[in-house]
């Protein structure tokens, strides 16, 4: 606090123009913006004090009232039974007890982990190829193929499941006649109504959409890597291969963890995509059953809101845990010291 | 040039080429969709011969659709309005002020953004419903009308802005409003630009949120309106969907396409330069 007293008292002095006090009204007659302010010395004055704290206050009320206050009074309705808004009864760990001895939220769990793994380890790998081939040098066209590839994005993951649940159906949908033609699978293969398709249905649909994304920024990083490192690598001979581990992959290695965290977090939040697809579902053997739509059906079907709140803070802890597990193990807080 | 060389070139070439046609067959795919009629839906594997405006009759008749794309019009663009101004002020005194309380908001701020928005969700709802504003346009706007990562991108922006130019308009009398009003915000332009296709992209996909606090029907986005039209759904009226799915991305491709460069800069700057 005084730290902060400190750096304020001498900006003050600096910042605010001091008016001769008591001068008053005799400047009424000003014409120009200059005289304009002179003319009301203290209303100048006032108004540059109070500036940031009007400027912050919209901003901090609705912060406060709608994001910093539900946070905490997230916390104690977690230990709460409710139904709907109005009727709570405490339970205390109860609810957390119930959750994790639930079988609907293992099955939950299960498939948002095996739908992020195969989503982060496809999607980034294929996105940073996709970065890669865009560097070229001799290469023409590379805006128009960098918006070509991010374009799915602009869907939203409502309409991109709408349009891919048409495009899965058996028989007619595009993507059977596509796989039936180029690798032989068959036309009739379900793979919104089999449980066994349905987790890469939903896999294949997000690789579509968010590859040309996470690629955005691996382009970015790799435009910003230093040209002279790749001209040194390859005075020493260094191979297209060695290049890229000892100049490439170093260099983009702080976005690379950014991307790899922020998707994962991400990926642990799918909702929209499988409850759409599965027709407000959660599709054959709840096979497409993450753990936000577990939240959702539990708090706003059931009406169960303090056990959509402890399902939430479940879910923060576990995306925070892998978060810094992912952290630890790339070696971001390394980076980040450097 | 070498054979080698070529030959790599080439394999390049082919590799984009097929990655682009996999990322545009899908939208190729639902803009034929909405020319043909039921019969030639799935006869046709992209465009027919005859095309028709079926669908989308269908789809203004059968459903009440302009109401829904003027609902999200009107949400969005409010929204987006309210975020902008809200975002950009808190950031401009954020980056361009010293006083008390400052270092705490920001940590105030940094510490809910670790915290996934599924968190709030239930007592969100709660507090809504208390305040009276459940199945309303209020209770749909006003909780997300802070974007705290709207304010560190404008914070971030309006830092380069030089504080010799803000001193030279006190000196010139401007107040601290008109400073934010007709120096940052002009300087800020790209920034806005990406945060308001950042902010409308948010907004008019949005389908969680929506989908908990409206309930009638007249007042339904088009996210909820068209997921309600799956569940309504026959083999015929595909073509009626695949019309209202085009409708609904059209103005965010157009958006997109207007703000494009801007975008890619506000979606980088934080990641690469952190």
């Amino acid at each position: 606090v005084r730290q902060l007293a400190a750096a304020f008292a001498p900006t003050v002095t600096e910042k605010m123009p001091r008016y001769p006090g008591s001068k008053g009204p005799s400047f009424e007659l000003a014409k120009s913006k200059a005289a304009a302010s002179r003319r009301t010395p203290k209303w100048f004055s006032l108004q540059q004090r109070y500036a940031p704290y009007l400027f912050v206050s919209p901003f901090l009320l609705l912060f406060t009232l709608f994001s910093a206050w539900p946070i905490l009074k997230s916390l104690a309705l977690s230990v709460y039974a409710t139904n709907g808004p109005k009727d709570a009864v405490f339970v205390g760990s109860a609810n957390f007890r119930f959750l994790l001895a639930d079988p609907d939220f293992h099955t939950g769990v299960w498939n948002t982990a095996v739908f992020a793994f195969f989503s982060v380890f496809l999607q980034l790998p294929l996105a940073l190829g996709l970065a890669l081939l865009l560097t070229r040098g001799w290469l023409r066209g590379r805006e128009l193929f960098r918006l070509i590839f991010f374009s799915p994005n602009l869907l939203g993951q409502v309409f991109v499941a709408i349009l891919f649940s048409v495009l899965f159906i058996p028989q007619y949908g595009l993507i059977n006649q596509a796989l039936h033609a180029l690798a032989g699978i068959a036309l009739g293969t379900k793979w919104l109504s089999n449980p066994a398709l349905v987790m890469p249905a939903l896999v294949l649909t997000a690789l579509w959409m968010y590859t040309g994304f996470n690629m955005i920024y691996f382009l970015a990083a790799l435009q910003a890597v230093d040209r002279e490192l790749y001209e040194a690598a390859t005075v020493d001979g260094a191979s297209g291969w060695q290049q890229f581990w000892a100049v490439t992959l170093p260099g983009i290695r702080p976005v690379a963890i950014f991307v790899l965290i922020t998707s994962t977090i991400g990926s642990f939040q799918l909702f929209e995509l499988p409850y759409i697809m599965l027709n407000n579902g959660s599709g054959p053997n709840k096979a497409g059953l993450t753990i936000v739509m577990y939240l959702y059906n539990n708090g706003f079907v059931t009406g169960d809101l303090g056990y959509a709140a402890a399902v939430g803070w479940t879910l923060a802890l576990g995306v925070l845990v892998i978060s810094l597990i992912q952290a630890r193990l790339t070696g971001a807080w390394k980076a980040s010291e450097e | 040039m070498r054979i080698g060389t070529l030959l790599g070139r080439g394999i390049t070439a082919l590799m984009l080429l097929l990655a682009a046609a996999i990322a545009l067959t899908p939208l190729l795919w639902l803009v034929a969709a909405t020319t043909k009629g039921p019969d030639d839906l799935f006869h046709y594997t992209f465009f027919a011969p005859q095309p028709t405006a079926q669908s989308f009759r269908d789809l203004f008749g059968r459903v009440p659709f302009l109401r829904y794309m003027l609902n999200s019009v009107f949400v969005t663009c409010t929204a987006v309005m309210v975020q902008l101004f809200l975002s950009s002020l808190a950031g401009f005194a954020l980056a361009k002020y010293e006083f008390k309380g400052k270092k705490a908001i920001m940590l105030l701020m940094l510490a809910t953004v670790m915290i996934p928005n599924q968190v709030v969700i239930a007592p969100l709802y709660e507090l809504v419903y208390r305040l009276r504003m459940v199945d309303s346009y209020l209770g749909l706007i006003i909780p997300g009308a802070v974007s705290v990562f709207g304010i560190f991108l404008f914070r971030q922006a309006i830092l380069q802005v030089p504080d010799e130019l803000l001193h030279a308009a006190r000196i010139d009398g401007c107040s601290e409003f008109r400073i934010y009003w007709d120096i940052v915000m002009p300087i800020s332009r790209p920034m806005v630009g990406a945060f308001c296709l950042i902010s409308f992209m948010g907004t008019w996909n949005a389908f969680l949120w929506p989908q908990i606090i409206l309930h009638d029907n007249h007042r339904f986005t088009l996210p909820i309106a068209l997921n309600q039209m799956v569940g309504l759904q026959e083999q015929q009226q595909y073509g009626m969907l695949m019309a209202g799915t085009l409708l609904s991305v059209l103005p965010v491709i157009v958006l997109f396409l207007l703000l494009q460069k801007e975008f890619v800069a506000g979606l980088t700057a934080g990641a690469v330069k952190g």
